[in-house]
């Protein structure tokens, strides 16, 4: 089977490696946006296989990222309430707040809980029904409709001690704003896991409007270099387009039910990001029928004045504007160990997958 | 967080569903995906099924990501004797 013999044949990464070699003319900078891929370009050492025609830049997609300092902050406000469980994905418990983090706040005796699904955290309201359970909702579009699915199944079964603190965010308007701030980007490696939901519609406009194409990847060398391939001949043949590389499980049309759940629960709002400020539509709250499960709605908290690391680029990082040996704390005042940014706690993180896999190249 | 991983379907039961990855059972909600059967390749992230997966494609996939793993351990392993990265 055709496509079965090519994704088993070890030699086709230097197959691939070879083509672009050959192809590639016109310099090129292409951004990834999906922090899934940023670590899988570290992981397998993928720009040192490439020619110096082909630059690769991480953009803001990591959700731990691009989350503001003022979501952790609030996040440990609410855990040093009394009665109240904070669920969690474990990614963002060690995010620095402005003077803690939830980690230290768990180890000083605040109730918070990893969890891996939205389910998780359902089961465990309904376990504790004399405390309010909040679950931190943070994700791009492959994340939001889960948030969605738990907030319906609150809704069925008239869970009252259920609460969202949403940071959900969608992926297109950040793409966007890059190119609006003029940030040269010859193509798009596309999110693969976002596209499943959201299908490919919505990046039609960036090689109409804008001459970036667009190409959705898989995860894997193979898939990558596949994709920096096409992205190449896009280029070289001035046809920019939308084209799915990650055929195996990336539809045009996305996944309708997740859509359709997703607009049932959600609406679009302004959001804040990371390095691109407050965007347009660029988030996701509770429709006005399922406020009463807003965490930010339902519960009153205090919050400290935020404030933000001194001497961290993470902001130009996520534009791809620097790259984190630029920043005079990445692996000295910042280790994975010992973040000082969001950059290098998730693994998804450019500074983060620099430490572990690049420092020494 | 991005990372979803393929899995099988193994069984179904209402809105949930009992996959397999890599011989690892877990728990899929069903509740934001359409038409999966048993026997199925499905994309499990955050305990939800997201998508499916093309039955072809998704086995020639899992053995690239298998042949990777084992590809990474082995370099992990020479890494850390040699104390060099290699890639
Ligand atoms: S190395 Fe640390 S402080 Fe510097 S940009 Fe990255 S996350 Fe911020």
């Amino acid at each position: 089977m055709k496509y079965m013999d090519e994704y088993r044949d070890r030699g086709l990464v230097d197959h691939l490696v070879q083509r672009i070699r050959d192809v590639s003319k016109v310099p090129v900078r292409l951004m990834e946006v999906c922090g899934g891929h940023t670590m899988s370009i570290q992981k397998f050492g993928i720009p040192s296989l490439l020619p110096e025609t082909v630059e690769l830049v991480s953009g803001p997609g990591c959700p731990v990222c691009v989350t503001g300092r003022q979501f952790i902050d609030k996040a440990i406000a609410y855990s040093r309430l009394k009665d109240i469980i904070i669920t969690t994905f474990g990614d963002l418990i060690r995010v620095p707040g402005s003077t803690s983090s939830l980690e230290k706040e768990k180890a000083s005796g605040a109730d918070i809980r990893i969890v891996y699904s939205v389910l998780d955290a359902l089961q465990v309201a309904m376990e504790n029904p004399d405390k309010k359970v909040i679950f931190l909702g943070i994700g791009f579009e492959t994340t939001s409709p889960g948030s969605a699915a738990g907030i319906k199944r609150a809704s069925e079964m008239h869970i009252p001690n259920f609460f969202l603190y949403s940071s959900h965010k969608v992926m297109p308007p950040a793409m966007k704003a890059l190119i609006h701030e003029g940030i040269a980007i010859s193509g798009f490696i596309a999110p693969g896991h976002v596209s499943t939901i959201t299908g490919t519609a919505m990046y039609e406009e960036f090689p109409q409007r804008y001459g970036v194409g667009c190409v959705v990847s898989g995860f894997e060398p193979a898939d990558l270099l596949q994709s920096v391939l096409m992205l190449v001949q896009q280029v070289e043949n001035r046809k920019p387009g939308v084209e799915i590389q990650y055929k195996r499980a990336v539809r045009p049309e996305g996944n309708p039910k997740a859509l359709q759940v997703l607009d049932e629960i959600f609406e679009p709002q302004d959001d804040w990001w990371r390095g691109l400020g407050v965007l347009p539509g660029s988030g996701l709250r509770l429709r006005p029928a399922f406020q009463h499960f807003d965490a930010e709605n339902e519960i009153a908290v205090r919050v400290e004045e935020t404030r933000d690391e001194k001497g961290c680029i993470c902001g130009d990082i996520l534009k791809g504007l620097k790259q984190p040996d630029e920043c005079k704390l990445f692996a000295k005042a910042c280790t994975p160990s010992d973040p000082a940014g969001a950059c290098m706690v998730s693994n998804e993180g450019t500074c983060h997958a620099w430490y572990r896999y690049h420092r020494h190249g | 967080m991005c990372l979803s991983i393929p899995a099988k379907v193994i069984s179904i039961d209402g809105d949930m569903a009992t996959v397999s990855v890599g011989g690892t059972e877990y728990r899929a909600s069903l509740q934001i995906i359409e038409n999966v059967e048993v026997g199925d390749y499905i994309l499990l992230h955050t305990g939800f099924a997201i998508q499916k997966l093309d039955i072809k494609e998704a086995e020639a996939s899992l053995k690239v990501f298998e042949e990777f793993i084992e590809l990474n351990r082995r370099l992990d392993e020479e890494e850390s004797t040699t104390g060099k990265r290699i890639l």
